[in-house]
């Protein structure tokens, strides 16, 4: 089993003083490649700070991350560029579409800037939005959007995807539909998905549940079995 | 497309009004650049080309006369590379459908061989034969106001004797360029007339053969005018010689260096306050949008664009705005370049003028339209760049009210919800709302400033013909005559008042500082023409001294209580020293003001007058100018009104009518910021709006939060441009005025209640546009997206 990321006494610290927040007191991961990892946890855990360390969206106060051989610590901000570039896609909660850009020229967005993109038709299809191209997100429900940012995300071929409370937004019968995406995206693409929600029940699809309170790990857990997709309830 | 590009192209779009808006302040801009540097290089270039080409010379000088001998002598002179002598007499045109005689020159051609210099530019028909006697060329544009055409004929009356003279051609000359009647400001096509004959016949008219009453000389290279003159006016100091002078002097020539220096002023101070608030739109626009789109950054910046690309995307939107306001900018300035050259061929007499764009304008103008926009994105990019990744995951915060206004006192307590909210919104960003009053009292400043500007052009016409000068008609006579003169005019019929004058023409100098021209004597209880001070009150020509006009007393930068040297150039050329008593404002020309008794005094002559101002009855005005004329002592009548007529025509079409396009700009400026000031409000408070509304405000409740800022805005924004703009007239006056005319300032309540109501009316249709807009939006569609 290849290990995609190994944290070492993550801490995160914002402001200063006495108003200081401690995000992250003390984390130690592994995160194996290929897997989906599902990352729960109260509002205000640290899941968010977390996930936007381990994605190069943000500098960790002290200890150190690894993405394979790759020390994201030790990466300046265009080092952390070019690693989100090379290697990362993200899905946000808010689907953070641009307007005036339709759903096609929103993956392209993506596709053009990375080394080995598919077709945006194509990873809009895997998402199931193939009739849906050329609309703008203003003429999409929220699960569609947030499809679209699924397939904006995945259309790169990442090997890791981050989805920060990707069905936040939604309601249950169209989150699962995202859920499902993310699960094929997993299969077959091969990608890692680290996926942060604060909907227990989620983890159920998960190959590593990983908990956290106060800024810390509390519990790892493995699943024996994995709930698909269509059995996931909230 | 690149998606990026797909993205900025569909931004400009959607919003294409503020776009439009500064692409016009910047194309203005650019437009006033390239038009006014254009019109300078064309300007500059014609004159030098047309000079070189028709030898004008260099050094000019007139005298009483002096025997053709006398022009070896000069052409010793070190430096002198040639020298041409010639007649040159006073004459006047008789129309048959013009009342009053019009004043001419006569002047000669050079028989044998070509002229060498002053060469005329014959626009139409032919020389003058060799021999013949009454061949002539005349001035084409007085041709041309009269409808003349080589092959008709013409009466003129030369010292004193009426002839009919055949015109063979219409001509040029590059001493014409600028061609306005002797002792004249103005030129006035119709009233002046230039007429060429073959030297032998016109010597024979003035008594003048074997002999020149004028003559120019080229300098060789290297020489030096002011040595060279010296050596002449001694040559010619026995002869009566006034004086000789350079090109700088010579009338015509400087009016023509006026003009360009005016331009060339007006085109380096003017354009750049254009891109400056450009700039400053363009900042807070896309300033506004970038604040607008963290979120989109920070994800562009999550999927690994580099800050250089996202930036360069924000910045290809300043860039666009900027070259296409400037393009636009650059064609309408070729247009409007070549819409004035008319302008320009009607008040100077160029053989050909064509407008010729300055190609360092597109450059300087295209480049600084950029640069300006640039400075303002740089700011921006500043913002870009500082913002994190990290952004897009997070959910949007409120905006950080908590420093700011709160409303305890008893003043707060009267205001109601959507006072505070506006009250707050400006405490929250003080330094935009600064520089959105400080951009709106600008375009009400440059407004205002420009319309007092053109009001003072009419003031300066009323003051000059209504308080200043009040005759109805000025004669002049052939040559100094004595009262009894004055007497004589005072017998004919209709002529209800005379008051003489002695004009005479000398060198002013104090120390260094000197000025051709003349000191006009007047009698003491005049009322046709007066001295006047600041408070239009008449200042009494006293006993002894002088009373300088205020332009002439800085160009000489004398003061009341100094002693000016007055060198004078005709008669027994007495060097005078007389105190300087007063200074009376002036609007046209340079005048200066002695007593009649007491300038003939100082001349040591009996009592001497040159000219006379009339009153005259109204009805028989013309019989009255048709006899005058006829006169042998009078060279010319010069009547008021038309004087004024060509003076408002100067106004209205010569340098003057750039105020018109001075005005136009402006208001541009002013709705450029207004417009935006109102949609970016727009933008900001478009949630908060929409929240009002869920709450069961009215629409015109929430559109007063929107529109109160900019109320607020106004409220400040137009006094204080009024004060800026009161400043601002002081300084353009300044640079208008030249020795032509001087432009009385003074704050005039009507041109700024004149640019205040623009302002505000470009206020009220910006936010009437933008409340149209908020009307229209669904309100859930406000709140359902992020901002
Ligand atoms: N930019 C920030 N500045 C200050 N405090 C922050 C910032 N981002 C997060 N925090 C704080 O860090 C803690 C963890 O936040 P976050 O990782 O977003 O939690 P979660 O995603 O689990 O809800 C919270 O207490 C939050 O208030
Ligand atoms: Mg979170």
């Amino acid at each position: 089993m290849t290990i995609a990321f190994t944290a070492k006494g993550l801490t995160k610290t914002y402001g200063e003083g006495r108003s200081a927040v401690h995000a992250l007191r003390g984390v130690d991961l592994e995160i194996p490649q290929g897997e989906i990892v599902v990352m729960l946890g109260a509002s205000g855990s640290g899941k968010s700070t977390l996930l936007n360390i381990l994605g190069g969206l943000d500098h960790a106060s002290t200890g150190t991350v690894h993405f394979r051989d790759i020390c994201l610590t030790d990466l300046d901000d265009s080092g952390l560029t070019r690693y989100r570039r090379e290697h990362v896609g993200f899905v946000f909660q808010f689907y953070n579409l641009m307007p005036s850009l339709t759903a096609r020229e929103n993956v392209e967005l993506v596709t053009e800037i990375a080394d080995n993109p598919m077709r945006p038709e194509e990873a809009l299809e895997l998402v199931g939005l193939k009739e849906r191209v050329d609309h703008f997100p203003s003429q999409l429900s929220g699960g569609e959007q947030q499809r679209v940012a699924i397939a904006r995300a995945i259309a790169k071929q990442p090997e890791v995807l981050f989805c920060d409370e990707p069905t936040g937004a939604l309601d249950s019968a169209t989150g699962r539909a995202v859920l499902r995406v993310l699960n094929e995206v997993n299969q077959r693409l091969g990608a890692t998905v680290l996926m942060v929600t604060h909907a227990a029940n989620i983890a159920g699809m998960a190959h590593k549940v990983i908990r956290l309170a106060d800024g810390q790990i509390r519990e790892v857990e493995q699943n024996e079995t994995r709930l698909s997709p269509e059995e996931v309830v909230w | 497309m690149k998606p990026l590009d797909r993205k900025l192209l569909r931004d400009l779009n959607h919003i294409r009004g503020q776009v439009i808006a500064i692409a016009a302040v910047i194309a203005v801009g650019v437009l006033l650049q390239v038009m006014m540097s254009g019109l300078v290089t064309s300007l500059t270039e014609t004159r030098r080309a047309y000079y070189e080409r028709n030898r004008l010379a260099n050094v000019f000088a007139s005298l009483t006369r002096a025997p053709d001998s006398q022009l070896a002598i000069l052409a010793e002179i070190p430096g002198v590379a040639r020298v041409e002598g010639r007649v040159r007499g006073a004459a006047l045109v008789n129309l048959p459908d013009e009342a009053v005689p019009i004043q001419a020159r006569a002047t000669s051609l050079e028989e044998r061989g070509e002229q060498l210099l002053n060469q005329v530019y014959l626009t139409e028909g032919r020389m003058p034969g060799q021999a013949s006697r009454d061949e002539i060329l005349l001035l084409a544009g007085f041709a041309a106001a009269h409808d003349i055409a080589p092959g008709d004929t013409l009466n003129v009356t030369m010292n004193g004797a009426r002839r009919t003279l055949r015109i063979t051609g219409l001509a040029q000359s590059p001493e014409l360029l600028y061609a306005a009647a002797p002792g004249q400001m103005v030129p006035d096509p119709a009233r002046f007339a230039v007429i060429w004959m073959q030297r032998t016949s016109l010597a024979a008219a003035y008594d003048m053969s074997g002999a020149f009453n004028e003559v120019l000389f080229a300098l060789g290279r290297g020489a030096s005018e002011p040595e060279v003159i010296d050596r002449i006016d001694s040559v010619l100091d026995r002869w009566g010689g006034t004086g000789a002078y350079g090109r700088d002097d010579l009338v015509s020539d400087r009016f023509v260096q006026e003009e360009i220096a005016g331009l060339e002023t007006m085109a380096r101070s003017v354009p750049p306050l254009f891109l400056a608030v450009a700039a400053f739109l363009l900042y807070i626009v896309v300033s506004r949008i970038v604040q607008s789109e963290r979120e989109e950054i920070g994800l562009l910046k999550a999927f690994g664009y580099t800050n250089g690309e996202v930036g360069s995307h924000y910045f290809k939107m300043v860039l666009i705005v900027a070259t296409a306001g400037a393009a636009v900018g650059c064609i309408l300035g070729i247009l409007s370049g070549r819409a004035m050259i008319p302008v320009y061929t009607k008040f100077y007499n160029f053989p050909f003028l064509v407008f010729r764009p300055d190609p360092t304008s597109f450059v300087i103008g295209v480049g600084a339209s950029i640069a300006a926009a640039s400075a303002g994105g740089l700011f921006v990019l500043r913002r870009v760049f500082a913002l994190d990744p990290a952004e897009a995951m997070r959910p949007p915060a409120p905006a950080d009210y908590s420093r700011t206004v709160t409303f305890d006192g008893p003043v707060g307590r009267m205001l109601d919800q959507p006072s505070r909210m506006i009250l707050r919104g400006v405490a929250r960003r003080p330094w935009r709302v600064a520089a959105l009053i400080a951009g709106v009292a600008g375009g009400m400043a440059l407004s205002a400033g420009m319309t007092t500007i053109y009001g003072s052009f009419d003031t300066m016409q009323d003051l000059s013909f209504t308080v200043i000068d009040r005759s109805d008609a000025t004669v002049v006579f052939n040559t100094p005559l004595s009262e009894k003169a004055a007497l004589e005019l005072a017998r004919v019929p209709g002529v209800l008042r005379v008051e003489p004058t002695r004009d005479v023409s000398a060198i002013l100098r104090n120390g260094l500082k000197t000025q051709r021209g003349a000191v006009s004597g007047m009698i003491a209880d005049t009322e046709l023409s007066r001295a006047i001070d600041k408070d239009l009150r008449p200042i009494p020509l006293p006993e002894r001294g002088i009373v300088l006009s205020q332009s002439l007393a800085d160009i000489l930068e004398i003061e009341p209580g100094e002693m000016l040297t007055i060198e004078v150039r005709e008669g027994r050329r007495p060097v005078l020293e007389v105190p300087v008593v007063r200074v009376a404002r002036s609007l046209i020309g340079t005048p200066a003001y002695m007593q009649l008794d007491a300038l003939n005094r100082e001349m040591k002559e009996p009592l001497r007058i040159t000219s006379a101002r009339l009153m005259v009855d109204p009805a028989r005005a013309d019989e009255i100018y048709a006899t005058l004329s006829d006169m042998p002592t009078v060279a010319g009548v010069t009547v008021a009104e038309d004087l004024q007529a060509s003076l408002q025509r100067l106004m209205d079409e010569g340098a003057g009518s750039a105020r018109y396009i001075m005005g136009v700009v402006a208001f541009v400026i002013t709705f450029g910021i207004v417009y935006n000031a109102a949609r970016i409000a727009q933008t900001e408070l478009n949630r908060d709006l929409a929240s009002l509304r869920v709450m069961g405000f009215s629409k015109g409740e929430a559109a007063f939060v929107l529109l109160g800022e900019l109320g607020l805005i106004m409220l400040v924004a137009v006094p204080l441009g009024s004060v800026l703009g009161y400043g601002l007239s002081i300084l353009i006056a300044k640079g208008f005025s030249s020795e032509i005319y001087q432009i009385p300032t003074g704050f005039d309540p009507w041109s700024h209640g004149f640019a205040a109501s623009f302002t505000l009316a470009a206020a009220m249709v910006s936010g009437w546009l933008v409340k149209r807009d908020l009307d229209r939006t669904a309100l859930i569609d406000v709140l359902k997206s992020r901002e």
